[in-house]
């Protein structure tokens, strides 16, 4: 197998996983809905991945950006507008002029400062989104309809809607890979372990932070415009810390040393909160547990699984060991 | 005598009441070794701090290359040439070897804002910073995790990436602090290989390293230059003796 392969080889199989999910029995509406908003917060969750896991910027108020492309989708909505080529780039385009200004200020500082600054951002996104009474205010607002392209109505189409989300998604974790990968990459990820040495050879981390900040919070707009298509319903809850917090556990669960651990993750909390509230009415009593279990034996999260497993089949069987020595 | 490349006047710097660096003013000239010497506390840290541009100095003026640098932040001194390599050694440990040197080269040439192509398979970065890794000895360990290298590796490593910077002044904050003998003796023999062709500043505890290599000293002491002259003037100063050698170091 050869190198790419096997770094990507899980997050690989998990969407073609996803590509196959519908003809596998998982093709009625309520399963595809489920994946879709899986696939939706994967996106959003990959993107946070770029700035936990690659330039080491832990923000507790990721979700602030989806919040803003769901409310694009649906400002524009409540203005009788809702052809795609207009709505999306709209609300791309304000999750990331959000990401702009409050990266500029929020990346002059680091570590809890800067956990706290995000926080304290996406509070405000959260309340701002809560006084808008013409959009529902606390209530929410329920879409019209879905987004058209062209005039044409794809998105209400579940399979194509899924099929949408899943070729974004892969576009989004592919040039997430290519970007930690280039020259940008490079000088975020030696900012993130070693700020002081990336001085020293003449690059002031700052302007890179700011880009990559904006480049996740337009990731967050686009997958929050599909999420107000999804559930067409959108409500200041979707803005709120506690989703922040999600999308942060989503990204350490599945790992955060690689993009597609988000993926991974993202996947892994939607279907068992799914499951498990299904099974049980105290479900959340048993989904704690299993979160910190993993977080205790998984510190290279759901995508580095495989390796910790096979190296402990290893380490249980010293015969192989020696041979493979 | 050639211009100077580096120019310190009147420098001075405070915390508080104490004063850590007192109107000090030296050069250092193209090709030369210029070593500063002087007891723990004596402020050459500090000292390497603000020509670095990590500290601000209270009064005086840092002149490099002709241009007055006072106000420069450290990155941008870095990119007319002031390479520093520091005290604690400093790396990227999770990238390799030889990704800690590209990202020197990287940085000096194009922009870094390219999004998309794999840096890792650009050439002309890989191959320069094997050129740095070579001139330190390092080409057998390219590939291998910055963390998982000696101390002696990792402080070589180090002046690698100071010399990938295509420097024209190298500030080496003790570069064989820590080191044992042989790694010392390498090390030696490196700074050897690089003088002439950058000046260099080097504050070093070492005394043979600093009476092998330097072509002048500058004894520092309460933040204070008091004297600079060739290794032979310093080995027999007066005042040197008592602020700091020592009567075993001259033996």
């Amino acid at each position: 197998m050869t190198a790419p392969l096997r770094k990507h080889g899980l997050a690989l199989v998990t969407l073609l996983a996803l590509a196959a999910a519908p003809f596998l029995g998982f093709g009625d509406g309520f399963a595809l809905s489920l994946l879709s908003r899986a696939m939706i917060l994967g996106m959003a969750a990959v993107s946070l991945s770029l700035l936990v896991g690659g330039a080491g910027l832990v923000s507790l108020g990721h979700a602030a950006t989806m919040g803003i492309g769901a409310y694009a989708v649906v400002a524009f909505d409540a203005a009788g507008v809702n052809e795609g080529l207009i709505v999306f780039p709209a609300a791309i385009a304000a999750a990331a002029a959000y990401a702009l200004v409050t990266g500029a200020v929020s990346l002059r500082t680091s570590g809890v400062h800067f956990i706290m600054i995000t926080l304290a951002f996406g509070q405000m996104a959260f309340f701002t989104t809560s006084s808008f009474s013409s959009l529902g205010g606390d209530d929410g607002y329920t879409l019209y309809a879905r987004t058209e392209w062209l005039g044409m109505r794809i998105m209400d189409n579940r399979l194509t809607f899924h099929f949408l989300c899943l070729g974004l998604l892969a576009l989004v974790w592919a040039g997430g890979s290519l970007l930690l990968g280039s020259r940008f990459g490079r000088v975020l990820r030696a900012a993130r372990e070693n700020p002081q040495r990336v001085l020293a050879v003449g690059f002031q981390p700052y302007p890179y932070r700011l880009v990559a900040y904006v480049m996740a919070g337009a990731v967050g707009g686009l997958s929050g415009a599909l999420l107000a298509n999804a559930t067409e319903f959108v409500s200041p809850a979707l803005l709120s810390w506690t989703r922040s917090g999600e999308l942060l556990f989503m990204v350490i669960l599945g790992g955060v040393g690689q993009l597609g651990g988000a993926i991974l993750g993202a996947l892994a909390i939607v279907l068992l909160e799914e499951t498990l509230s299904h099974l049980l009415v105290y479900w959340r009593l048993v989904f704690g547990p299993l979160l910190v279990l993993s977080v205790l034996f998984l510190p290279d999260g759901l995508i580095g699984a495989p390796l910790r497993l096979r190296a402990a089949f290893r380490f249980a069987s010293p015969k192989r060991r020696n041979a493979d020595a | 005598m050639p211009d100077p490349l580096l120019e310190l006047h009147g420098l001075s710097k405070n915390f508080g009441a104490l004063t850590v660096t007192s109107d000090v003013s030296l050069t250092v000239l193209p090709g030369e070794i210029h070593a500063i010497i002087g007891p723990n506390g004596a402020g050459k840290t500090t000292l390497i701090h603000q020509i670095s541009g990590t500290l601000r100095p209270d009064r005086g003026t840092i002149r490099f290359a002709g241009q007055d640098v006072t106000a420069l932040p450290f990155e941008r001194r870095a990119r007319l040439g002031l390479a520093r390599s520091f005290q604690i050694t400093s790396i990227v440990p999770g990238f390799t070897a030889l990704e800690n040197v590209a990202l020197a080269v990287q940085a000096r040439s194009g922009s870094s804002f390219r999004f998309l192509r794999p840096v890792a398979t650009e050439k002309a970065l890989n191959e320069e910073a094997r050129a740095a890794l070579d001139t330190v000895g390092l080409e057998q360990v390219a590939d291998r995790t910055a963390a998982a290298l000696s101390h002696g590796e990792k402080r070589q490593l180090e002046l690698a990436i100071a010399i990938a910077m295509n420097p024209r002044l190298l500030l080496l904050d003790e570069p064989l602090a820590g080191a044992g003998p042989e790694e010392t003796e390498r090390l030696i023999g490196i700074l050897h290989g690089l003088r002439s062709r950058y000046g260099i500043l080097l504050v070093e505890h070492d005394m043979q390293a600093v009476f092998a290599l330097a072509d002048r000293i500058s004894v520092l002491v309460y933040g204070r230059v008091i004297v600079t002259g060739t290794v032979d003037e310093i080995r027999g100063h007066p005042e040197v003796r008592t602020a700091y050698l020592g009567e075993d170091a001259l033996a």
